[in-house]
């Protein structure tokens, strides 16, 4: 089984964190992703970075800037990557933008992630229509699961239509915005999210965007199967290095 | 066989819209309505009128004499640097905005290179009474103040993108973010035949207006509706798209489509797309766009800002893959030169975008019996510096 769905099994909130690779330094990620784990996150976003991050808040867009000009690319990732699963046993999804991937290939990147051991993919600029009816079969192919967003404008339909063709759990997007840490969630949130749990989706629910600190990951986490967090992670490293991921993730539980 | 979009915003393997799910709404709302809107009698009327009265189309197709003389063959100009704020960027933003009334939307952005967008934004805006937002990258702030100026005169408030590269690419990308953070009342007036379905096939029947013109004026000055080729500078592409126009499915009319090699296609430094570029994805549209190996964006450059864009439309990348356009690209120097030249033949200073169509005409043969439509986009008021500086005026 894919450890995605394992982990989403187990009874218990999902902690996921996203990461910029290649961010601060270019060869932090394989550091970052251990320290995550031991810290007891339950699954981790590998940010391949993009020149153009249409999707992302001031934050992530720095990140993504400095790991480029780290040097950071496809290929290196993949390399930084290529023994991590005799380190690491949690899910590790790669979440990039479409251009990189299909400049690699699609066939050729989805199977590379297979090789390493990575069990997931979220493109946010790969929608679930062009993906059902081009590139599913290919993911599949390489036993990946793709993650696909849901906002508090999707319709109904959509939401099903977009439960149908995911296989692991729907990325559920807190508000309207790109992504960047808010000051945390209003009725209009706690609304959406139980609406949402109430659809009875055969997929649980993960919120990400404004997740950043304990008290945002318990109010996500109350109807929802668990919350990511990316920027306040981000911007945690720049303040305080790689050395103090042990510090960001006590505070959060 | 066709060259205008399919129902999903496709021409040939190139458009569609890849888009986050957040913006699927907007994007949805709009190719929903666009094409019954644009229909509506009421709309119709309102677009024609204001084209007519407030911009002044029909803008002249103009028999140039003296560069027909000088290059032996029939060239007539397209005068939309005749249009209202000096280029044809206006036929789209009155098209825009009054979709933008039809949907109820109360607040409008948009992104700008040079300024010419904005400021064409920023008139509709402020003609409607609507509240506008423009994203210009903080380099073009600074390389571009008179048209900043006028922006804010017209009552737009312009946000420096400040992200990437700090130009028009990153001005677009903020432009998405906004629309991401404001789905309900805002409407993006892109401005070129780029983005995701809808926006290439709207900004194209916008600016389609153009070769309905020629079509009528041709008739009336040579006694047919089709020349033998129409020429067009392509940044985003919107001029080129609505002087092709009614063209597109007529194969008897050659389209010349003719992009800025800036200091030369092998220089790294030019804007060459079709030349320089690969398929991928940019704002949300397949197309061709320049890109390092890795699939990250590069940075285009032109003397002219307006062509100073990675990727080019989807109906271009189209034209240029199948076939059916020409595509040409001329350098700096070349267009200016073509500038000064068309200002001393026919008293017409040029935008530098619309300099690089008429460079062709050193390279580009034609017979003299043809007849030569060249689409000229822009007037050179905006440029007047850049040629002082380069001609030492
Ligand atoms: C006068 C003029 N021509 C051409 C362009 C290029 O845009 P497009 O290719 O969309 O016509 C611009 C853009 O600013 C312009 O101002």
């Amino acid at each position: 089984m894919n450890r995605i769905n394992q982990k989403i099994q187990e009874d218990k909130k999902i902690l996921s964190i996203y990461f910029t690779a290649g961010y601060p330094a270019l060869n932090d990620t394989a550091k970052i992703i251990q320290d995550l784990e031991k810290n007891g996150v339950d699954l981790i976003e590998i940010g391949l970075p993009f020149s153009d991050p249409l999707a992302d808040g001031p934050t992530i867009q720095r990140s993504s800037t400095e790991a480029l000009k780290n040097g950071m690319t496809t290929e290196i990732l993949f390399d930084q990557l290529k023994d991590i699963r005799q380190s690491v046993s949690i899910p590790l999804i790669i979440m990039g933008y479409f251009n990189p991937m299909l400049q690699y290939g699609v066939e050729t990147f989805c199977k590379k992630c297979k090789e390493i051991g990575i069990d997931g993919l979220i493109i946010p600029d790969l929608p679930v229509d062009v993906y059902h009816e081009e590139y599913q079969a290919i993911f599949e192919k390489y036993g990946l699961i793709n993650v696909f967003l849901i906002t508090p404008q999707t319709s109904e339909e959509r939401i099903r239509f977009i439960d149908s063709v995911s296989k692991g759990f729907i990325y559920m997007v807190s508000s309207a915005s790109v992504t960047g840490a808010k000051s945390g969630f209003g009725q209009e949130q706690q609304d959406y999210f139980e609406r949402i749990a109430s659809l009875s989706l055969a997929n649980q629910q993960i919120v990400g965007f404004g997740i950043s600190n304990s008290e945002t990951f318990q109010a996500a986490t109350k109807s929802a199967k668990g919350a990511i967090i990316g920027s306040a992670f981000i911007k945690h490293l720049t303040e305080h290095g790689v050395d103090s991921i042990a510090n960001f993730i006590k505070k959060i539980r | 066989m066709t060259y205008q979009a399919d129902e999903k915003g496709y021409y040939g393997e190139f458009g569609g819209a890849f888009i986050p799910e957040m913006l699927y709404p907007n994007t949805e709302e709009l190719r929903q309505n666009y094409i019954r809107i644009m229909n509506e009698p009421s709309f119709k009327k309102e677009f024609d009128q204001l084209l007519k009265d407030y911009v002044g189309r029909p803008t002249p197709l103009y028999f140039a004499n003296r560069l027909s003389e000088k290059y032996n063959t029939k060239i007539y100009l397209k005068r939309e640097d005749l249009c209202h704020t000096g280029a044809h960027k206006v036929n789209n933003t009155i098209g825009q905005i009054l979709m933008a009334k039809k949907l109820g939307k109360t607040r409008i952005i948009a992104e700008t290179g040079a300024g010419q967008h904005g400021v064409a934004t920023a008139t509709v805006c402020a003609l409607m009474g609507i509240q506008c937002v423009v994203y210009m990258g903080e380099i073009d702030i600074a390389r571009q103040s008179p048209n900043v100026a006028r922006m804010k005169m017209l009552g737009a408030e312009v946000r420096p993108a400040l992200s990437g590269s700090r130009t028009l690419k990153d001005a677009t990308n903020e432009a998405i973010r906004d629309w991401i953070n404001n789905p309900v009342d805002t409407h993006y007036i892109i401005g070129s035949v780029v983005g995701p379905h809808p926006y290439p096939d709207m900004v194209a029947r916008f600016q389609s207006v153009i070769s309905a013109e020629i079509k009528t004026q041709l008739q009336e000055k040579e006694g047919r509706e089709n020349p033998d080729y129409v020429v067009a500078c392509v940044g985003g592409g919107s001029n080129a798209a609505g002087a092709y126009y009614h063209y597109l499915d007529q194969p008897e009319v050659g389209i010349i489509a003719v992009e800025a090699a800036g200091k030369g296609i092998d220089s790294g430094e030019s804007a060459a797309t079709s030349a320089l570029g690969k398929v991928g994805i940019i704002h949300g549209s397949k197309t061709l766009l320049m890109q390092t190996p890795d699939g990250q964006i590069t940075e285009p450059y032109s003397i002219s800002a307006g062509l100073d864009y990675p990727g080019v439309g989807p109906m271009h990348a189209h034209l240029f893959k199948s076939g059916r356009g020409e595509f040409i690209s001329i350098t700096d120097d070349d267009a200016m030169q073509a500038g000064l030249l068309l200002s001393k033949l026919e008293g017409i200073i040029p935008a530098i975008e619309s300099s690089h169509a008429f460079a062709i005409l050193e390279y580009r043969k034609f017979k003299p019996e043809d007849v030569v439509v060249i689409n000229l986009s822009g007037r050179g008021d905006k440029d007047l510096n850049t040629y002082i500086d380069y001609f030492n005026l």
